[in-house]
């Protein structure tokens, strides 16, 4: 029998949720950016952590985009890869709900923004993101993202030259990600705040997990 | 089948006749009789229950044969699958949303009603069998577990559920499945 409902487009989905100003999204998360470069003082261990909450939140936020897209098959990489980019606009309003609620874990100092996402604000930044770069086998691809608004306002100050200022996103998609048993590497190759005409992220399927009976015979 | 030996049956109560829960629209109200959910890696986040007189097995047994019977019966329906050309052994892993699933099955006294996400989380729904599709009402569920529980900070992912939040919207919700 066919799907009771097709998958919804980005732009239906982006639709259906609520949303406010992107401004206080990335002003957010720049203030959780600056507490970590001030707890961690190694702009590699902010990196690190950027992307642990990141993927944090991507095991979170993947039933939540499930729930609402209506995606039931992610068998295939290729397939998923368009899913991704397609959504990817409705994705980030989500990220900033979580964003918060990680960063509320991390460090005490967030206790208002938590209070204020439990009051259910969602927050909405519009991007489109495009799939290129495929590889031969179909196991990598590229997110080419031409806009992003994690970045307003922000510019690399030479102590920080080393920061994945975006690494949220790129631990969001690999957590999302092996969620659907996909396992992947995540990696920024191009990156506007360094110069660059674009943000690309490129994604790697490393392995693909089958669902394996969880009990032994004897428990 | 040692776990339907006639010891754990002398257990169970006398008034525990195995009827049929009440007709759609009549009596006790509710048609949904209890639920399950699992995840990925086969633990039980949430058994809730609304009508069942009849419990004869310890509740981890229980879970866990129903945990059992659901992978079994998944990859049984995807191996027997006649427009499949894939050639994998019957049992063989399968990854989330390959091959296909099943929806429901029925007995003369219930009918179980289940649902997978890509993300492996399984929802289970035994209700009344004179109940319609419920893959709608199990997706609302999942969107209720969304909401409720994996937005919750303070919910730990893979333990079993402790919102109550969650658990009052699903007993409202379960009371208008017809």
């Amino acid at each position: 029998m066919p799907p009771l409902t097709t998958p919804k487009s980005g732009d239906a989905l982006f639709a259906s949720v609520e949303r406010v100003n992107a401004e206080l999204f990335t002003l957010t998360y720049g203030a959780i950016v600056r507490q970590l470069l001030t707890d961690l003082e190694e702009v590699e261990e902010v990196n690190k952590q950027l992307d642990q909450m990141g993927y944090n939140i991507g095991t979170r936020l993947v039933d939540e985009f499930l729930a609402k897209s209506n995606v039931s098959n992610c068998a295939d990489f290729k397939e998923t890869a368009d899913t991704i980019a397609k959504t990817l606009s409705y994705v980030c309003p989500v990220i900033a709900f979580f964003t918060a609620t990680v960063a509320m874990h991390h460090s005490g100092t967030f206790h208002a923004l938590s209070s204020a996402n439990s009051l259910g604000f969602k927050m909405f930044l519009g991007v489109t993101a495009t799939v290129t770069n495929w590889d031969a086998e179909g196991t990598t691809c590229s997110f080419v993202l031409e806009d992003n608004p994690l970045v307003d306002f922000v510019e690399l100050p030479d102590t920080c030259q080393g920061l994945q200022y975006c690494n949220v996103l790129s631990g969001v998609i690999r957590g999302a990600l092996e969620m659907v048993s996909m396992k992947t590497e995540v990696t920024w190759v191009r990156d506007m705040l360094r110069g660059d005409d674009a943000y690309e992220m490129r994604v790697k399927l490393t392995k693909q997990v089958p669902e394996e009976y969880p009990y032994k015979d004897d428990d | 089948m040692q776990f339907f030996g006639g010891s754990s049956l002398t257990s169970v109560a006398p008034d525990s006749s195995p009827a049929p829960a009440a007709p759609p629209g009549t009596g006790t109200g509710s048609n949904a009789q209890v639920i399950y959910v699992f995840n990925r890696n086969g633990v039980c986040l949430l058994y809730r229950e609304w009508h069942r007189p009849l419990r004869t097995l310890a509740r981890n047994q229980d879970q866990k044969l129903m945990f059992g019977l659901l992978f079994s019966l998944r990859s049984f329906t995807a191996k027997i699958d006649p427009t499949s050309t894939e050639h994998a052994n019957l049992g063989a892993p399968l990854l989330p949303g390959q091959g296909c699933s099943f929806h429901s099955f029925k007995t003369n006294t219930y009918k179980l009603n289940y649902m997978e996400s890509p993300s492996g989380i399984k929802l289970i729904l035994l209700t009344h069998p004179r109940t319609g599709d419920q893959r709608d009402a199990l997706k609302h569920i999942y969107s209720l577990y969304v909401e409720y529980v994996v937005k919750n900070p303070l919910y730990a992912p893979g333990s079993p559920i402790k919102c109550d939040l969650f658990n009052k919207h699903l007993d409202q919700y379960v009371k208008t499945l017809i």
